[in-house]
């Protein structure tokens, strides 16, 4: 057996993030990879692709109902999808109560000490969008997730909370093993978007790992609580997670400490592609329509 | 005491430098503005100055004596009043290792009609933290409900992650008391909040304010000689010494905060004619407030030592008219045999001993007379958690030159003890058993050593007592092992 591989997936909120790595890992699974799901999100939607339903026994649901986490069994909590993909959620308090941060924590320790990364050669974690606080930068600290993909697209905040992550993975990859495995572009067909991309990437010392074009059949098989690989597995689609899957697997040992760029500077890059304009320039169209108008 | 003693002002501020010398530049610079000696007064009417910085963060990496907001708020302005349930909200260690500690002394029956003696707590789990301890306070309000129905109200006193995981306990204790019909108050005393203890008597009276005072308007027959006792919490019996003077001189003290206290002296409390203050620190605030609110004047007194007794018992009589003046005086006149008995006997055992207090908020300058009265002199005092306008009332009472100290760091306190060789240093627990190794003797000045009263005459007899038994106890003479002979 390899060595266990522990990769995250980041992301601004509702970029795709949970549909993108399950996707993916079901087309990993195909390269013969034993794979654990740890799903970060107090909503536990992080599996639901690969169990075809969605997880209601969450790490946290059942210690609550238990008393304490140390009354929990693994196999209370590990359930297994589609072909053999094993997957936990760390669940949490419902919106406004408690503390997510502190339930992350709580599950990911359980998981760990219970033995659940024996036996697996990917451990993939899923973490909401919006890192908030220390527990949801768990998975990024020492001795966990040793490859980041931030999953972006060409929106404008989509970039900044790209390059926000890349500041949170600095700031751990100095006094750990966490480096940057690369950018994953799921397609919103904005302007100059691979372009974007590619140019984010290289100012912030990574990789575009691949451009995932926009297509329903995401959609439809989503409907369908299914992966595109499980739904229509002779798609296009599928084809593209297979090649993301394949790009990741040997992306092993090859990811990279950021550098992040100031706000300025992203602002900067957006003027340069021509996707925000400069005040002088919003004037000039404004009076060449004026003027057409006239 | 007089103010004609002098402090060697140049020896102590040598002995700051000295004391600074040994900090990297950055503490240096930070620590040398709380530290300081007595300046003359001005010549112009002013009083003499120790202006030292108060108040401030203190600095990392030094042994600080400070307690947290929560230990202000539920140690001291909460815990005291004895027929509420004060609940520790939160995991267990903070309500564990604050049980019983003031020494705060109540009448009643424990676990009947009153829960000074008893320690309730939420005892936060894991699943608390993450899932929210509202549900869980409720259950314990319902529990408490249940086990003491003579409770008459509750508080919620909260520790560190109540305010981290935002839990709502302000919704929890409206619904509990509109269940219960009975007080219920929320304490955001998180013990994180400000830099010391302070911010948590701060934070306490703004509930008393919110949630009791402001609550209700409770029918009481008010007297034109009504009064309340604030800042006294009756440590060893103190509020009852003092109590018994003011009810001699014929005032009606219809609330004494927080000693003893019931939940009604606290909602009656608008309803006297003059607040009169102990501890001016841990409850100026809601004395200002009921002045505003309630045109309730207050006034300062202190109740440490004959010579302050009798001046605190003539101010506060001239608040009354000729009547309550003229009894004030046969009250004085009535004591002063007792006071010049205990003076006779202690005052030569105490003459000119050099005393070092270190204590909160307010005894660094109200005991200091009370010393004077024995004799003793003041070498250096200072506030754990003092603020400005504490450290401006301190000048008039000790001489020029007295060594000033503004949260010392156990660095800091140890050397000067070591260098000055005071006769008796008055503080904590803390330092009791360092200062003692050191050969130097100790009082608690906190918690009066498991003693008291020290307020009022009564009190002053044991203060005398005690500090005798401190400074010429036989074991002093002892401290040199017998193998080792003097050198010569």
């Amino acid at each position: 057996m390899s060595a266990l591989r522990q990769i995250a997936f980041y992301g601004k909120g509702g970029i795709g993030k949970s549909t993108t790595s399950q996707n993916t890992l079901a087309a990993l699974v195909d390269l013969g990879q034993r794979i654990l799901i740890v799903g970060c999100d107090p909503k536990a939607d992080s599996t639901r692709l690969i169990l075809n339903a969605k997880l209601q026994d969450t790490v946290l649901s059942l210690a609550a109902e238990a008393g304490s986490v140390e009354d929990l069994e693994l196999q209370d909590v590990l359930k297994v999808g589609y072909k053999g993909i094993k997957c936990a959620e760390s669940g949490g308090p419902e919106p406004g109560v408690g503390c997510a941060g502190r339930g992350v924590i709580t599950a990911i320790n359980f998981l760990e000490e219970n033995g659940a990364y024996e036996d697996v050669d990917y451990v993939s974690y899923d973490v909401l969008g919006d890192v908030v606080c220390g527990g949801f930068a768990m998975p990024i600290r020492e001795n966990k997730a040793q490859e980041i993909y931030i999953v972006m697209s060409g929106e404008m905040m989509a970039l900044f909370a790209a390059n926000n992550i890349a500041k949170g993975i600095l700031k751990y990859a100095t006094s750990g093993s966490v480096r940057l495995g690369g950018l994953i572009c799921n397609e919103r067909q904005t302007d100059r978007e691979y372009d974007l991309a590619v140019a984010l990437a290289e100012r912030i010392n990574t990789k575009l790992i691949h451009f995932v074009p926009r297509s329903n059949t995401v959609q439809h098989a989503e409907l369908r609580k299914q992966t595109v690989i499980q739904y229509a597995p002779d798609s296009a689609q599928a084809g593209e997670y297979r090649e993301l899957a394949r790009k990741i697997h040997a992306n092993s040992g090859k990811g990279t400490i950021p550098t992040p760029i100031t706000m300025d500077a992203l602002e900067d890059m957006m003027l340069e592609f021509g996707i925000m304009k400069t005040a002088e320039q919003e004037l000039a169209e404004l009076q060449a329509r004026e003027a057409s108008a006239a | 005491m007089s103010l004609d003693d002098r402090n060697d002002a140049e020896f102590h501020q040598r002995l700051i430098g000295e004391v600074l010398a040994a900090y990297p530049e950055k503490a240096r610079k930070r620590r040398q503005k709380h530290l300081g000696t007595v300046t003359p007064a001005d010549g112009c009417g002013g009083t003499p100055g120790c202006a030292v910085k108060s108040n401030i963060k203190s600095v990392p990496g030094v042994m600080t004596v400070r307690g947290c907001a929560y230990a202000g708020s539920k140690g001291v302005v909460w815990g005291p009043i004895k027929d509420m349930v004060h609940i520790s909200h939160g995991p267990v260690g903070c309500g564990h290792y604050s049980w019983s500690q003031r020494r705060n002394y109540f009448t009643g029956t424990a676990g009947v009609d009153a829960f000074v003696t008893m320690q309730f707590t939420s005892d936060f789990q894991e699943k608390d933290i993450v899932f929210g301890g509202d549900k869980k306070l409720e259950r314990v309000i319902d529990e408490i409900g249940t086990l003491f129905p003579l409770a008459n109200g509750i508080s919620i006193q909260s520790e560190c992650p109540v305010g981290l995981i935002g839990d709502d306990i302000e919704a929890v204790s409206k619904k509990k008391a509109k269940e219960t019909g009975k007080t219920v108050v929320p304490v955001r005393c998180e013990g994180f909040r400000g830099v010391s203890q302070s911010l948590g008597h701060h934070i306490a009276n703004d509930a008393i304010r919110d949630w009791v005072l402001d609550k209700g308007d409770r029918a009481s027959d008010a007297g034109p000689l009504d009064v309340n006792i604030i800042g006294d919490y009756n440590i060893g019996g103190d509020a009852w010494a003092s109590r018994i003077l003011l009810e001699e001189i014929g005032l009606r003290v219809i609330g004494n905060w927080s000693g003893d206290a019931t939940l009604a002296e606290v909602e009656r409390a608008p309803k006297a004619r003059l607040n009169l203050i102990h501890c001016y620190r841990s409850m100026n605030y809601i004395c200002r407030h009921m002045e505003e609110k309630h045109g309730v004047p207050w006034m300062e007194y202190n109740f440490f030592g004959p010579s302050q007794i009798a001046a605190s018992l003539r101010a506060i009589a001239a608040k009354f008219g000729p009547e309550v003046e003229a009894s004030a005086e046969r009250v004085i006149l009535n004591y002063q045999p007792l006071a010049d008995a205990v003076i006779a006997r202690y005052r030569p055992r105490l003459e000119g001993k050099r005393v070092m207090p270190y204590v909160g908020g307010l005894r660094p300058r109200h005991v200091v007379d009370a010393y004077g009265d024995l004799g003793m002199l003041i070498a250096g005092t200072g506030y754990e958690f003092g603020h400005n306008d504490d450290y401006q009332r301190t000048g008039a009472h000790v001489p020029e030159g007295t060594l000033i100290y503004d949260d010392a760091t156990g660095y800091e306190l140890e050397k000067f003890i070591e260098r000055l060789r005071p006769d008796l240093v008055g503080s904590g627990i803390k330092e009791k058993y360092s200062t003692q190794k050191m050969g130097v003797p100790f009082r608690q000045m906190h918690s009066w050593d498991y003693s008291g009263p020290y307020h009022g005459y009564d009190g002053f007899a044991i203060f005398a007592r005690d500090m005798d038994m401190a400074v010429n106890n036989p074991v002093w003479g002892m401290f040199r092992a017998p193998w080792k002979k003097p050198a010569a």
